[in-house]
């Protein structure tokens, strides 16, 4: 360790920093305990589980409880496993973080380029939206699905998604596009440029990195949502999360602990790849999410 | 002349634009967000059961009853319990995060080697649903399977561990599943607050001679107060919210050990059919949260300005 490092912060001693790795260490093994658990249990038979030994890696290895898990567990009453409601989750997903974060940069764009009077309330009302307690809308929006008859289908919680989407990607674009040099738009106006000639040209080449933020964002957002999904959609057209908890509750026959870590993972697993590919920018939406100064 | 109102239209057009483009998420907005909020309001002084609101013969299914549905609410025993569970989650939820979140931030920021492997592991969990977290700690607390079988199982045959079972302690394992899913996220902002901290004060302060528990104590901490504000609002806001690790793990139980206001609403929602209780469950909910977020968007949006 060279002396100019040890002189920008704070100075510890060798007993210290074995002291420090330690507590890491500890806390990093409690974190990654969860994730052993699911993943050793999901490949071993039920009876090891059964038998004690649900820290122990399997003696027997066996993919049997992933493909049960995917295509035969019993899911309320059909035996047709995860894979039909991992379909509905994706094409649930897909269109609700598209066109959600599509709408965001738009306000984004507006509501930093083109000001008027009013907007910082605007924002502020649709921030506002972001946190509110989703149990204040179910009633409401039950009622309007029902109506347009989409409830229990994946258009319909598209439509749940998106709109209460828009106010986190809209913040995301809103800050992004706030330091974005206003001279550079002013002068393309000029030019003669318009609205959507400027958005695209000059803001959207270098909306790169806030795009992956916002998309991220809403990818592991509505994926994990289950509140929306179990109150419109809890039958056929249930999103993943919903499926594996009728997976995991289901109080018939014998519990199999193996197909539950299974299904667990399953569920866990594209937010996780998100994550593992684009952790950078998950924790930069997470932190734009909450601080947002 | 023919050109010059051409052009006035297109200019007039472009300042309409903006306003334009933003209205279709306004008004979705002002609907889906306000108006419905509106509306579990208006629904919360009625004596609604059940949707439809109209039924086939176009007559409304409800009628107005005043304040009868919070009177109602507030005399329950189930609505207490969820209350005070909640204060009990949402307080050592809060308390607990803050302080491990702190503390592995103070730990990270030492300069440590493999900083940027160690990190990911403690924020991982926020990528993950709130029904797998419960899910693999239902499992792991379970008397017949988890910890108290697998100490059983190394020789200890007297070890009970069997709290997600046992209504006196059942809420402090959703907290345990909790605290987990939600610290590495404090870690975070902590973090993020030690690393904007001016250095020039801190060598200054070396230079004096404090100790480093001093220098923690008088002049780093004092400095991360912003966010600390943040993690309260944010943790607090996300245990208001809490339902579906309530779901996955415990489903509210054992008996209504771990109810929470968010299950509350649910079940008198959808499943026993007093939908005017649930949405003034929901009205106390959307109170509560606002009483906490309302006044700090109005600060964030206020300094942004200035």
């Amino acid at each position: 360790m060279s002396i100019a490092s040890q002189d920008a912060g704070i100075r510890t001693g060798r007993v210290a920093r074995t002291f420090i790795y330690l507590v890491l260490l500890l806390f990093a093994l409690f974190y990654l305990l969860p994730l052993y658990v699911m993943l050793v249990n999901s490949v071993k038979p039920l009876s090891e589980i059964t038998g004690g030994g649900m820290m122990s890696l399997p003696q027997v290895w066996t993919l049997e409880p992933w493909a049960k898990a995917w295509s035969t567990a019993q899911i309320g009453v059909e035996p047709t496993g995860l894979r039909p409601y991992f379909w509905n989750s994706i094409s649930m997903v897909v269109p609700a973080v598209a066109i959600s974060t599509i709408l965001g940069a738009l306000n984004g764009y507006v509501l930093t380029k083109w000001r008027f009077r009013g907007d910082t309330i605007l924002f502020g009302l649709m921030l506002f939206a972001c946190f509110i307690p989703f149990q204040i809308v179910l009633i409401p929006m039950a009622a309007v699905l029902g109506t347009l008859g989409l409830s229990g289908t994946t258009a319909g919680l598209v439509l749940v998604h998106l709109v209460y989407g828009i106010g986190f990607s809209t913040l995301y674009f809103r800050n992004y596009y706030a330091v974005f040099p206003t001279e550079l738009v002013r002068a393309a106006q000029i030019d003669g440029a318009g609205f959507f000639r400027i958005f695209w040209r000059i803001l959207l080449p270098s909306s790169g990195p806030i795009s992956v933020v916002c998309v991220i964002w809403q990818f592991t957002n509505i994926w994990n949502d289950f509140l929306f999904g179990a109150s419109f959609a809890s039958g056929d057209g249930a999103p993943m999360t919903v499926a594996l908890n009728n997976l995991v509750q289901s109080s018939t026959g014998v519990k199999e602990y193996n197909v539950h870590f299974a299904g667990a993972i399953l569920a866990a697993l594209p937010t996780l790849l998100v994550y593992i590919v684009a952790g950078r920018y998950f924790v930069r939406g997470l932190m734009a999410g909450s601080v947002k100064g | 002349m023919a050109t010059g109102a051409e052009v006035d239209l297109r200019t007039r057009l472009q300042n309409w634009l903006p306003k334009l483009v933003l209205s279709p998420s306004l008004a979705m907005i002002f609907v889906f967000v306000y108006g419905f909020i509106l509306f579990t309001v208006y629904v919360s002084f009625t004596d609604s059961r059940i949707l439809p609101f109209v039924d086939k013969n176009g007559q409304t299914t409800y009628e107005l009853i005043g304040f009868s549905n919070y009177e109602k609410l507030f005399s329950l025993s189930h609505w207490d319990i969820s209350v005070m569970n909640m204060a009990i989650y949402a307080g050592l939820y809060i308390v607990i995060c803050t302080f491990i979140g702190l503390l592995l931030a103070i730990l990270l920021d030492q300069k440590i080697r493999g900083e940027g492997f160690i990190r990911p592991i403690f924020l991982y969990p926020m990528a993950l649903s709130f029904i797998v977290t419960g899910t693999a700690w239902k499992w792991m607390l379970d008397p017949a399977i988890g910890f108290e079988n697998i100490v059983q199982g190394w020789g200890w045959t007297t070890f009970t561990f069997d709290w997600i079972k046992n209504r006196d302690f059942a809420i402090y394992t959703v907290i345990l599943a909790a605290v987990w899913q939600s610290s590495g996220f404090t870690m975070a902002m902590f973090l993020a607050g030690l690393r904007g901290i001016d250095t020039e004060i801190l060598k200054a302060a070396q230079m004096d001679g404090a100790s480093n528990w001093n220098l923690y104590r008088r002049i780093i901490i004092p400095q991360l107060r912003p966010a600390f504000l943040s993690a309260f609002v944010i943790l607090a806001h996300l245990a208001i919210k809490t339902f579906d690790l309530v779901i996955a793990m415990t489903g509210g139980g054992p008996g209504r050990a771990t109810e929470l206001p968010a299950t509350f609403m649910y079940s008198y929602t959808f499943s026993r059919n007093q939908m005017g209780i649930g949405a003034a469950s929901a009205v106390i909910m959307l109170m509560t949260i606002a009483a906490i977020m309302i006044p700090y968007l109005y600060s964030e949006l206020r300094e942004r300005k200035s």
